[in-house]
Parts: structure tokens; sequence; C-alpha cells
């Protein structure tokens, strides 16, 4: 074991409270930003989930021959923003109706003729349902000769789209903040264990050690306690899932790549926060 | 080994440290620093570790030309120094031996050397039935063996002693400077600043005595500075 590896663990047993302390704080702050990072990965979900049902109907005039239908499917398919396009003729949209509106079965069941007019019901590839993507397709889609109407809800994709707009903004600017906290935060807790060991690399330094020997066990007791303070805010933000998922609503947590961005993020901060601090400390100037 | 050139050292405010200061120490020498607080005992000690720097003249240590050398040589110039301060500076959480071999750790000694050296400085300081004591369950002169220990372990060319016994009781001191002298006798230079003129008057050392940054008594020196007799 090198010296470096021997200093950066025996740091932790020299000064038990003060990295216990440093740890639990890098914790914190990172539980913190984490929790952020559930929030705005469960909206994004939702937002997800709720754009799956953006779909555009095309109403076929009456008469329109199926085979007529059946070939405009093919081109529609061929869009590069549609996913799927499906036929549903006069008969399997009553069948529906009566399916999906038991409260007009009555109605349904009274009928002569059958009102409803056959369609073409297109989904769009997920990149492709902003209101610019649909508004677009139904635009070409008008362009069919046998086209009576196209639906699409115009009104509630735009202010999907302003939500999601407003959502995208809202977690850039929170979670930099955020972040940025986090930053300053792990910044003082380290630089606080460097300062109270101040007097070792004032000590060191005289007994000939040079710069880059002094920074070496500090760097990597700076990584290691941003690693565990990672590792700890995981657990945090687990904790945080199970309770939100088991009492309130069905959540969704991380993924084993994003839990590891969390801790390699924390090692990072760790090992950005004692470079500095050492940097400062070591860096007097010549006077 | 230590040569001090017309050196001057200015703080930002504009007091001056040291006036015009030129001594040399030789190869072996024992010197005494004296003069009152505040006379520049310190700062010629810090000069001389390359702690801070000459505002004009120059200093030269061991080869080392502190103004002009490049920031890495300043841990090579003092792995060739020992350092010995008043209030000792150990490590307190780390017992004697690992206090002295701190300095060799350092210095990426072999680790199979390191055992036996500290063991070796430190029964030449007397210390070696407590190398396993900590800092706070020695006594003030026991913690200055083992700053010596410390400073000795990676055999220096010079030993520099700041006070070395201003925090000592009468018959610790007498132990301390004892030490000094027969390291010194072992062929160690040894610059130590005091104001303790019963020490200094014991023997028959070479004196340079500051007096507010000025050089007003050197007894090695061959111009009219010899002359001034001792306060």
């Amino acid at each position: 074991m090198t010296l470096t590896v021997r200093e950066a663990l025996a740091s932790f047993r020299r000064t038990p409270l003060l990295s216990a302390l440093s740890v639990t704080t890098i914790a914190f702050a990172l539980f913190v930003l984490g929790l952020f990072g559930l929030v705005a990965l469960n909206l994004r979900e939702a937002l997800a989930a709720i754009q799956e049902r953006v779909e555009i109907v095309l109403y076929l005039r009456r008469g329109t021959p199926v085979e007529t239908a059946t070939l405009a499917l093919g081109d529609i398919e061929s869009f590069p923003e549609v996913e799927s396009a499906v036929y549903v003729s006069e008969d399997e949209a009553l069948a529906r109706a009566r399916r999906e509106l038991p409260e007009f079965q009555g109605v349904f069941t009274d009928l002569q003729a059958n009102p409803l007019p056959a369609s073409l019901e297109i989904r769009l590839k997920p990149a492709f349902r902003s209101s610019t993507h649909v508004n677009a397709v139904a635009e070409r889609l008008r362009g069919f000769r046998f086209a009576e109407d196209i639906r699409f809800g115009r009104d509630w994709i735009e202010k999907l789209d302003r939500l999601r707009d407003v959502a995208a903004v809202v977690g850039l600017a929170v979670g930099a903040a955020f972040a940025l906290a986090s930053v300053i935060i792990i910044g003082t807790t380290i630089r606080m264990g460097v300062l109270h060991r101040s007097r070792e690399i004032a000590i060191m330094r005289l007994v000939g050690a040079t710069d880059g020997f002094v920074r070496r066990p500090f760097l990597l007791e700076g990584a290691l306690k941003g690693a565990l303070g990672g590792i700890g805010a995981v657990a945090l933000n687990q904790a945080a899932f199970l309770t939100v998922d088991r009492l309130l609503f069905d959540a969704t947590f991380f993924t084993l790549a994003q839990i590891g961005l969390i801790i390699a993020f924390g090692t990072m901060l760790g090992l950005l926060a004692s470079a500095v601090s050492v940097r400062r400390h070591l860096g007097r100037p010549r006077s | 080994m230590i040569r001090f050139a017309n050196v001057f050292r200015a703080y930002p405010r504009g007091s001056l440290a040291l006036k015009d200061v030129t001594f040399h120490v030789a190869k072996g020498e024992f010197a005494f620093l004296t003069g009152h607080s505040g006379a520049g005992k310190s700062t010629v000690l810090r000069l001389v570790y390359a702690d801070e720097f000459p505002t004009a003249g120059e200093v030269r240590v061991s080869g080392f030309h502190t103004s002009t050398m490049a920031s890495g040589d300043i841990p090579r110039l003092r792995r060739r120094l020992g350092i010995v301060f008043q209030d000792f500076r150990l490590l307190e959480d780390r017992t004697a031996e690992e206090n002295v071999a701190f300095a060799l750790e350092v210095t990426s000694a072999r680790r199979a050397a390191i055992a036996p050296k500290v063991m070796r400085v430190l029964t030449q300081v007397g210390l070696a039935a407590k190398a396993t004591a900590y800092p706070p369950e020695l006594s003030g002169g026991e913690q200055q063996r083992v700053a010596i220990a410390r400073a000795l372990v990676n055999d220096p060319l010079v030993l520099l002693a700041d006070e070395p016994t201003g925090n000592l009781d009468e018959r610790a001191t007498r132990g301390i400077f004892q030490l000094l002298r027969d390291i010194n006798a072992a062929g160690t230079a040894v610059l130590m600043a005091t104001h303790d003129l019963d020490l200094v008057r014991q023997t028959s050392y070479r004196v340079i005595e500051l007096q507010q940054g000025t050089l007003v008594y050197d007894s090695g020196a061959d111009d009219g500075l010899a002359e001034r007799v001792m306060p």
C-alpha cells in the first residue's frame, strides 16, 4: 500500500468525527440534488406517458373505397414522422363506440344507419410528438382528397408542449442551482478538512515534501469522501423513493447507470474541492 | 554552506525586517544567532529554508541561490536542512517514531531503510525507549528531542534551530544544548537562534547578533564587526 493511500485512509481514523461530518454533508447535499433528479425523472416519464397518447385521426369521406384507404395507409406509413397508421372501418368505429361508451348503448342500438365515418388513426414516433410536427403531418394529410376532417387536439398538444418547455427550463435552472449549492457545500466541507490539517501540511513542507506529495493524499481523501457521500445519497434517495412508491404513487427510480453517475459526480466533486483547497493552501506566492 | 550577501527583507507594509545583512556560515560550524525579540533572527532562518525570500541581496544555501531557484527546488533544499522550532511542531496524532519516519517517507525513502534509520536517530537523541509514545505523553524536553531526531534523520548538512530551548526548563535546556553540541561535533553545522545569553556565554562558539534587522556583531567576521564587545 503506498504512502498516499495509507495517509488518505489514516486521516479517516485520525479525524473520525470530521470525516463522518464531511461524508454526511456530502451525502445530504447530493441527496437533495438526487431528490430533484427523481422529481425531474418522474415528471419526464409522466409527460412522455401523456405524449404517448398523441394521435392524429383522419376521417374519411363517406363512400371512400377501402382499397383507396388501404393504399393511402402505405403512403402515410412511409412519412418519416409516422410510427403506425391503422384503418378503422365504419363498423369497427361503431363497435368501439358501443364498447367504450356504454352510457349511449340505447342510442347506438336504435340507429337505422351507422353515422360514424371510417378513419385512419395515425401515431407518431416519440421524437415527432410536438405541436410543430403534428401540425406538419396534419397539413400533409389534408392533401388526401378523401380526407373529410382531421382531428388531433391542437390546443391540448400545444399546452403539453408549453408544459414540457416550462418543465425543461425550470428543471435546468433549479437543477443548476441545486448542483451549485452542492458544489459550494462540498467544497466548504472538504476545505474545513484541509484547514484542520494545515499544521500537518506545513510540517510536511518543512521536512522537504514536494507539493505533489502533499497534495496526493488529500486528493484521494476528497475523492473517497465524495464517493462515500454519493453512496450515502443514493441510499437516502432509495429510501425516499420507496416511501413515495409505497404510500403515494408508482414512481420511477434511477437506473444503474444514473446511480453510477451520482457516485461519480460525488467523487469528482470531492476530488475537485480537495484540489482547489490544497492548491489554495499550497499556492502562497513568493513575497 | 550558508551565505548572506547584503540581504534586505521588507514586508508589504514597508517595515524592514533585515537591513543589509552579510555573513557566512561554513560547513561544520556552530553559530549562535542572537538578538532581542523582533531583531530578525527568525527571518534569517526563514530565508535560509526558503520560506521567505530576500527583497534585495543574495541568500545562498548549500549551492542553492534562493531568489532564483525554481519552486520545485525548495523541497530539495529543505531535505539538506534539519529544522527545529521552539514549539516542536510535532504531529500529535502520531507516535515519536512515526513523527520521525514521516520526514523520511516524504522524501520517498526506501521503506526497508526507514525503521532502522528512525531507531538510530531516536537512540542518538536518547529516546529509543519512548519510540511508541505520542507527543502529549512526553515532556517538553522529550518532544524537542523527537523534533531534533526528525531534523537529523535525513542526515542534514546544517541544523537550523529557532529558539529550541525557549519552552524548556533549565535542565531540559542543558540537555538539548548538549545534544546540539554533540550533533555539531559529529560534523553537522548548527545555526541556532536564541536570546538566552547564558547559554551563549557557556561556549566559545561564534555569535552573530542582530538588532532591529541590522547585523551589529559577528564574532566570526574578520572586519570591524568582530571588535564590538558582547552585550
